[in-house]
């Protein structure tokens, strides 16, 4: 019987960690994700993981120390936010490029400046092409869930790349809810062991990692290293499936919310899909045709099937908790619409919002603006303007 | 020399499909390929009869390139690795190694 529980998003990523039970979590403490390793630590000093807890001196080594150990061949795991990922830069390249399956709590912070703690996507949004598999989670449910899917598809063959689970900092990551646990037994069973071919301490057969690679073989690396990205949709796909067996909770690339007669939508990232579910409930009991996508997979970015389910809308909104600065749209709005154009998908008219930027409060009067827009644009056929943003002080 | 024989995978033509995840380098003691020797400018002589196999050339070497046979007596130089840069000409007590210019 799977365990009721009451937790916030934070802990109940720690108890991914602890029921995962890694070689080593080398991590340094920043708000929002702070409680991850501080959890982690309390678990590792009361003894019931076999951790090698590493308390280094910056986020540039917590990534480092991963990479060494996963090098090494152990499993290693750390937690981060904003300014904490940003220290971590090379290194998140570093860990991909070399095939190092390491397993992150990315509790989505915004991005210094100015400086803020709150919850926006611009720090995993900026580290989008670092190579990571990245998972997004509406509440703590999805981000224990993720979590513990991670490393499955991280250190699957096909794949060897990095997993990066996001949350949103404070509002699911400190916020208390019911959650359903997974026992120990299933998810040591499910998670298994990790058996890389090669790593550094292995003595019947000693390697090298991270040469010097120049013009003669390196793009070969980074063509297979895009391959694998590729290869991780379908093991993405695997996993959830075996994931749905043992605990009944289905995961895909993206979650649909009424939309099979919707005649509008909304993309959403994390929790703000949320208050968007209970704005399509209100404005369904009026009749009204809505519904929304909400991707769990950003990368590898789902063309094909993001494009297929979007067609079928007269009018969509992007939104993006995140601003790229290039007077053209957020970078979730970017991938979606060319992903479009690239499928041939142009029915549907498409608005970006970007919203909640430094943790501004998204309430649902926000996210109704933004369906009364929608069904203006579906009614008219007229896009008044593309890139807009909601809930700032005009 | 097995890993020749392996490094077959990472020839200049290689294709993606067939290179190392990574760039790893999925054996050891391969360094011995790489030929480094080739941008020396003084090169050590080694002067056989004046050498007393003291030895003291070869720890101070920062490659390995003064060979030791099978009974323990040091040969001739590895100039596909010696980089030319005279500490064992430095350290000989009884003048055995000459340093001339390099000529091509």
């Amino acid at each position: 019987m799977a365990i009721r529980e009451r937790m916030s998003g934070n802990e109940a990523m720690a108890v991914a960690m602890k029921q995962i039970n890694p070689d080593v979590v080398a991590a340094f403490p920043i708000t929002p994700s702070t409680e991850v390793p501080q959890y982690f630590s309390n678990f590792v000093a009361d003894g019931v993981v076999d951790t090698e807890f590493v308390a280094v001196e910056s986020e540039h080594s917590a990534m480092s120390a991963c990479v060494g150990a996963q090098a090494a061949g152990g499993r290693a795991m750390t937690a981060t936010s904003a300014n904490g990922l940003a220290l971590m830069w090379e290194i998140l390249y570093i860990a991909a490029c070399s095939r190092l399956p390491i397993v992150m709590a990315c509790v989505n912070r915004t991005l210094s400046g100015p400086l803020n703690i709150h919850n926006d996507h611009s720090d995993s949004m900026g580290a989008r092409d670092s190579g990571w598999v990245q998972l997004y989670s509406e509440n703590n449910q999805e981000a224990y869930d993720n979590m513990l899917m991670a490393n499955r598809i991280g250190e699957h063959p096909d794949v060897m790349l990095p997993v990066m689970v996001c949350q949103d900092g404070f509002i699911t990551s400190h916020a208390i809810e019911n959650i359903e646990l997974v026992e120990d037994d299933k998810v040591k069973a499910f998670v298994g062991e990790y058996n890389p071919k090669d790593y550094l301490l292995n003595k019947a057969n000693p390697i090298s990692v991270g040469p010097l690679d120049l013009q003669a073989h390196c793009f070969e690396h980074k063509r297979q290293q895009a391959e694998a990205m590729k290869n991780a949709k379908k093991v993405i796909l695997e996993v959830s499936e075996e994931f749905a067996k043992m605990t009944g909770r289905k995961y895909g690339l993206f979650e649909e919310y009424k939309t099979e007669d919707a005649e509008v939508a909304v993309v959403i990232l994390n929790s703000t899909a949320g208050t968007a579910k209970y704005v399509i409930d209100q404005y369904r009991a009026e009749g009204k045709k809505i519904g929304l996508i909400k991707p769990r997979v950003f990368r590898p970015f789902p063309v094909d099937e993001l494009t297929a389910a979007l067609s079928k809308f007269k009018a969509v909104a992007v939104m993006d908790k995140a601003d790229s600065f290039n007077d053209a749209g957020g970078p979730l709005f970017t991938e979606v619409t060319s992903a479009m154009f690239a499928k041939g998908v142009f029915g549907p008219k498409v608005i970006n919002y970007i919203y909640g930027l430094g943790g501004r409060d998204v309430r649902s009067t926000d996210i109704e603006v933004v369906f009364n827009e929608l069904l203006k644009i579906a009614e008219t056929g007229t896009v008044e303007s593309v890139y807009n943003y909601l809930g700032v002080r005009e | 020399m097995s890993c020749k024989k392996e490094l077959k995978t990472v020839t200049p033509d290689v294709k993606w499909k067939d290179i190392t995840e990574g760039g790893v380098i999925p054996y050891a003691g391969n360094a011995e390929l790489f030929k480094t020797g080739d941008w020396r400018s003084m090169k050590p002589i080694w002067l056989q009869e004046k050498c007393k196999q003291c030895l003291l050339c070869y720890p101070v070497c920062p490659d390995t390139s003064i060979l030791i046979n099978e009974e323990g007596k040091r040969i001739d130089f590895d100039f596909d690795h010696c980089k030319g840069c005279g500490v064992c000409v430095k350290v000989c007590p009884f003048k055995a190694i000459d340093f001339v210019e390099e000529s091509k």
